[in-house]
């Protein structure tokens, strides 16, 4: 039985390696935005932060939530939509299996997407912390991710297969920015300040800023459970619909 | 005890009624071809045998079980209609992620040349024509040496020498004592492979019987003129049929 799912992660793993528009796109995108935010355009924030040491946080939230959305959003619904979930439903597979493996693939590459900015920030951007709060900043940002893999699977279980990447965008790259992920919040406008906490990544990128030690708004502890309260709806939500699913098709 | 039957089977989807009281039984070593035009609702009698879908009222049973349990799953097989199946993955890495899901599946050397898929197991699915695609998803069906198949228009799209070879591994496959379920809506193809056929339109099984039945029934010749004999009996503006 356990070597169902390790067959199913590692044929997972390869199958989203190989697939450049994922594997490519998560790992470069995040790296070239921190590049030229973070150290080209560097600055020193208001209290002194240097910008290579806020953007670290915040892209880190930007690439796991772009890890995970598109995995489970675009590729959800790609094989949803195109029946090759129904096979897989059709054979013995445990059916939880189909949705551990995303999961364990979208949290494999948010960590090395994450290791390789942390390297970058440490190297060119003269970002220095101890060890320990390394660790506990990645670890921080991956286990976030979570919550946007209910995000990205509730987006698979409804959206077409050729709308789902435009779905993913629409979603992603707005909350990344009004949540304060590619320039710090406090740059915003008055009124994008004030619906930020109705944003997931704005409270993944506050974790994340908060370990960072720089002053931020509310707690960590707040910050998780806004997080996990849109996870649990977002996964509801994708429920309702991989129920609704199986009924829909005939011919 | 057959190893899959469908009993009074109704499917409505909305105002769409799929299935009408379909009743349809395979023997062990049995091959039948379910044949009807597009739309009959052969899909939908596969999809509901293999627990992907509920019947409306009736029942349908798989070894004796809910189509939808381990035990019936792990004693099948399933080529179904795809529109996409994942094209970075090698053909080896393919089959065994599916024999994976079994207890006692074929050796992957087995699998690969019961497919006709010697030579090919290090290409990417995406690299593959139409006809080494469906020879992968064949072996997807038969890797976990299932008693029972269940193959959804197995040889569509593919040009002749494909559908021959393919044919040639359906037969190999119930001379070895395994199970079909075929459905198709070519005449041909369900007169050099089947056992037994039942003829679907519009929900119902209007005619059940051999080939040779189903000809002797409408008094002609061919199973083509047969058919369209039965078409035309149940209400089918010929047209549609012919289609």
């Amino acid at each position: 039985m356990r070597r169902v799912y390790w067959m199913e992660v590692k044929t997972e793993f390869l199958k989203m390696a190989r697939m450049k528009q994922y594997s490519v796109s998560t790992i470069a995108f995040p790296l070239m935005f921190y590049v030229f935010f973070g150290l080209v355009m560097a600055a020193s924030l208001p209290g002194g932060v240097s910008m290579s040491r806020y953007l670290l946080a915040t892209y880190g939230a930007f690439s796991v939530m772009g890890a995970t959305l598109y995995a489970f959003g675009v590729g959800v619904a790609v094989e949803r939509g195109l029946g090759w979930l129904e096979v897989k439903r059709a054979s013995p597979m445990p059916p939880a299996a189909y949705f551990v493996a995303k999961a364990a693939v979208a949290l494999a590459f948010s960590g090395i997407v994450i290791t390789l900015l942390f390297a970058v920030g440490a190297i060119f951007g003269g970002v220095r912390m101890p060890a320990a709060q390394w660790l506990a900043m990645g670890a921080a940002l991956v286990v976030g991710g979570i919550p946007f893999a209910a995000i990205g699977l509730a987006i698979g279980s409804f959206a077409g297969p050729n709308s789902a990447p435009a779905t993913v965008n629409m979603l992603y790259l707005p909350m990344a920015f009004c949540g304060g992920l590619w320039i710090p919040i406090e740059v915003l406008p008055k009124g994008l300040q004030q619906a930020a906490p109705f944003l997931p990544s704005y409270h993944l990128g506050q974790i994340a800023l908060a370990i960072q030690q720089v002053p931020v708004q509310g707690t960590i502890a707040g910050h998780a459970g806004a997080l996990a309260a849109f996870g649990l709806i977002c996964a509801g939500v994708a429920w309702i619909g991989q129920n609704r699913d199986r009924e829909k098709m005939y011919g | 005890m057959p190893v899959a039957e469908l009993c009074g089977v109704t499917k409505r989807y909305g105002a769409v009624e799929a299935l009408r009281g379909v009743d349809l039984a395979i023997a062990p070593g049995e091959l039948v071809a379910l044949l009807g035009p597009n739309g009959a609702g052969k899909t939908t009698a596969v999809r509901i045998l293999l627990g992907l879908s509920a019947p409306t009222s009736g029942e349908a049973r798989v070894f004796g079980c809910h189509p939808a349990s381990h035990q019936a799953r792990v004693r099948r097989g399933a080529l179904l209609q795809v529109g996409k199946v994942p094209e970075t993955l090698k053909v080896r890495e393919h089959i065994e992620l599916f024999s994976s899901y079994y207890e006692k599946p074929l050796p992957l050397a087995e699998t690969i040349s019961a497919a006709g898929l010697a030579g090919l197991e290090n290409r990417l699915f995406g690299a593959l024509s139409g006809g080494q695609r469906q020879r992968v998803l064949f072996a997807l069906a038969i890797c976990g040496n299932p008693d029972l198949l269940f193959l959804d228009e197995p040889t569509v799209g593919l040009d002749v020498e494909s559908r021959r070879a393919l044919w040639r591994r359906i037969r190999g496959f119930v001379a070895r004592g395994g199970s079909i379920l075929l459905t198709t809506h070519h005449l041909e193809e369900a007169d050099a492979l089947a056992h037994r056929i039942a003829v679907i339109n519009q929900g119902r099984i209007v005619a059940e019987g051999t080939p040779a039945d189903i000809k002797a029934q409408t008094q002609t010749s061919g199973l083509e003129d047969a058919f369209l004999a039965i078409m035309r009996e149940n209400g089918s503006p010929l047209e549609e049929v012919i289609q």
